[in-house]
């Protein structure tokens, strides 16, 4: 890629991707499975071994789709 | 057919596949022996990121860790998968696109300082020397208990298979054959835990099964666990017994710790294109998260089991007879792992029955008080030997017994091949290559390479025989170095351009020193008993104990090294340029070609 501009663009949109998935990945095992816990135990039981590692996976394989297609938009992917 | 020849079958089927795979894939270049050729398919990469990161620490250690405590211990779970949320986003791709061998290769170059990157070598040494010996130990018990032969000889053939496709396979041969061993491991990990949860809840899916009912009873079978435990005055098992800031720190220096451990970031390396970085990290998580849905299941569902066996009658009822334990085929597995000094039990108050209670519960003792109990009679039982015993315990068929022999040692020497490869590469490379003699050829580097591998695999048995006393204690270690110093210098090289080689070294070192002197200050110098001056019950600052500093030891070194930066020159332009094309995904395969 050449154009500084176009650059910044792609990486400004990267780093919100990047920002709202880790939004999600914080919330999830540390608010619903952690300092929700004395407000709903079971459901925290749930999330801190089962529910929080499949929002990891959703998380990483969201990114990785988004992230190839946000490379193409923006002509940077590996041809 | 005897249990013992079906272990030697199991174990000596796996070993004579990793050894056919060392002959297939030797590596004839250095690009081949510290990245795979770079032609690794992402979901195969996945599968030997998930055989490399799962120890015999996630293997053998976990369930028990969660058996025992519950809830509380939660934070293993996420903490060990939610590390790959950063590892995918942050760094991954990136250092994939940079399209070099080493972690701190990467460092040393964006931070233009040999410094920076002889901090991170010994960084990376110390933490993979000290997560090695674990391995080792880890195999030389599972040889002992499996085939019945001494410790020594189950660590000597050990190491020698390792040796046979590490030192001439390097990041090929480790692997194809950490492919092999996951699906060894995993086979051996979900089957019992498939007999387990259809045993008890009708559920093939162990995960489903914890929150389902127990067929038994027809009620939900964490109720009746929560019940049996309370009933014996332990503690609650589905709710939080310990303190929130710890448990959220814990968690957190474990996702850090994870996403800065070299072994594991170098696998990245191995993949064609940074597109496939990036659905290799999911695709580790895919395998990673086989083992670790099912962990906690497995940890419930043993819980139950073993405290119905001492309970026959319930908990109210009368406990079991010695007679019992030492007639009824149902309770074989005690006197098999009696033997290894792991698991005991005693007759305190001379009654005929062993009472397994929290003798601490003053519940407890009032009832241990009106019927003549005088403490727990359940002296020991060691939490790891949890998984290796579960499928004695639920009464298994032998071939499944034999299959977790296998599935364990698998987790332990696919684990100590990738780490002992972050250890040679980062000798031959970073130190040889790097700094004593940058002139050396492509064929000298890669015969030191098998070398340093060679030298390696020895340190790492010799340690395996002759293990420090305080091996257990050093994965805290470990992860708060890769938390402290490694994981802050890579993010910071990826996502700023304003960090210098000034800042990059002094916020290493200020995480690097802090975090450890923290952790010798509660577990003593070098972890030389009596040494500390404070305990993880009585921490030094704000109730925060020393396993949960590595994200102290982050933050302290991500605010030193923006600081110093600062007040400091910026970096030369060909840095920022260098910042910006690894942002770039566009030009990886030109960077491999360089090589």
């Amino acid at each position: 890629m050449s154009d500084k501009p176009q650059a910044n663009a792609y990486w400004a949109a990267n780093i919100r991707i990047v920002t709202w998935c880790l939004v999600i990945w914080a919330i999830v095992p540390f608010g619903f499975g952690i300092l929700l816990e004395p407000v709903m135990p079971g459901f925290a039981f749930w999330v801190a071994q089962q529910g929080s590692i499949l929002v990891f996976l959703a998380i990483i394989f969201f990114y990785a789709w988004r992230m190839n297609a946000l490379d193409r938009e923006h002509g940077v992917d590996e041809q | 057919m005897d249990q013992f020849v079906l272990n030697w079958i199991f174990i000596g089927a796996s070993f004579a596949l990793y050894i056919g795979i060392a002959i297939w894939a030797r590596a004839g270049s250095t690009s081949e022996f510290y990245a795979a050729g770079r032609g690794v398919h992402p979901v195969l990469n996945g599968m030997a990121t998930g055989a490399d990161w799962m120890s015999a620490a996630s293997f053998i250690s976990m369930a028990g860790l969660i058996a025992f405590v519950g809830y509380d211990n939660s934070t293993f779970l996420m903490g060990w998968t939610g590390g790959y949320v950063l590892l995918a986003l942050m760094l991954a791709p990136y250092l994939r696109k940079f399209g070099k061998f080493t972690v701190p290769e990467f460092i040393g170059d964006r931070f233009y300082s040999p410094t920076a990157r002889l901090v991170a070598v010994i960084c990376l040494i110390v933490a993979s020397i000290t997560y090695v010996i674990g391995q080792m130990t880890g195999v030389g018990v599972a040889f002992g208990r499996f085939l019945e032969v001494s410790n020594t000889t189950g660590l000597l053939i050990g190491a020698a298979v390792v040796f046979a496709y590490a030192v001439f396979g390097g990041m090929k041969g480790v692997t194809y054959t950490q492919v092999a061993q996951y699906v060894v491991l995993i086979t051996a990990y979900t089957i019992p835990a498939i007999f387990i949860s259809l045993e008890l809840t009708g559920n093939p899916i162990p995960g489903l099964g914890l929150f389902g009912t127990e067929v038994s009873s027809g009620e939900p079978l964490l109720m009746k666990l929560d019940q049996l435990v309370t009933e014996l005055g332990f503690a609650e098992y589905t709710t939080r017994n310990s303190d929130t800031l710890n448990m959220v720190l814990f968690t957190l220096s474990l996702m850090i710790g994870t996403a800065g451990l070299p072994h594991v970031i170098m696998r990245f390396f191995t993949v064609p294109t940074v597109a496939a970085a990036r659905w290799s990290a999911g695709w580790a998580l895919v395998f990673i998260a086989l083992l670790y849905l099912t962990a906690p299941a497995v940890g419930a569902m043993a819980r139950l089991n073993i405290t119905n066996q001492f309970w026959p009658d319930g908990p109210q009822g009368e406990a079991v007879s010695v007679e019992t334990i030492a007639n009824d085929p149902d309770y074989n597995w005690m006197a098999t792992w009696q033997k290894t000094g792991l698991l005991g039990w005693e007759d305190l108050n001379g009654d005929g029955k062993i009472q397994y209670y929290n003798d601490k519960s003053p519940d407890m003792q009032a009832r241990a008080e009106a019927n003549g109990w005088v403490g727990n009679e359940l002296t020991k039982f060691d939490r790891d030997i949890l998984v290796l015993a579960n499928p004695e315990i639920a009464n298994l068929p032998g071939w499944v017994i034999g299959l977790v022999a296998a599935g364990g040692l698998a987790a332990a020497l696919s684990t100590a091949a990738g780490l002992l490869l972050a250890i040679s590469s980062a000798v031959s490379h970073d130190l040889m290559k790097g700094q004593l003699t940058p002139n050396m050829s492509e064929a000298n580097e890669l015969l030191s390479a098998r070398v340093a591998m060679a030298v390696a695999i020895a340190v790492a048995t010799y340690l395996g025989l002759n293990p420090p006393g305080f091996a257990a204690q050093t994965v805290a270690l470990a992860f708060g170095i890769a938390a402290a110093s490694i994981f802050p210098a890579l993010m910071m090289g990826i996502f700023s351009k304003r960090v210098n080689n000034t800042g990059a070294v002094a916020g290493m070192l200020v995480g690097l020193i802090v975090t450890v002197v923290y952790i010798f200050l509660h577990k003593g110098w070098f972890f030389i008993p009596g040494t500390n001056s404070y305990t993880d019950a009585a921490p030094l600052l704000f109730g925060i104990k020393s396993t949960s500093f590595g994200v102290i030891g982050a933050i302290l070194n991500f605010a030193t090294a923006i600081l110093v930066s600062n007040a400091t020159e910026e970096p030369p332009a060909e840095i920022q340029e260098l910042v910006e094309s690894v942002r770039i995904p566009r030009g990886a395969g030109a960077a491999a070609a360089d090589h």
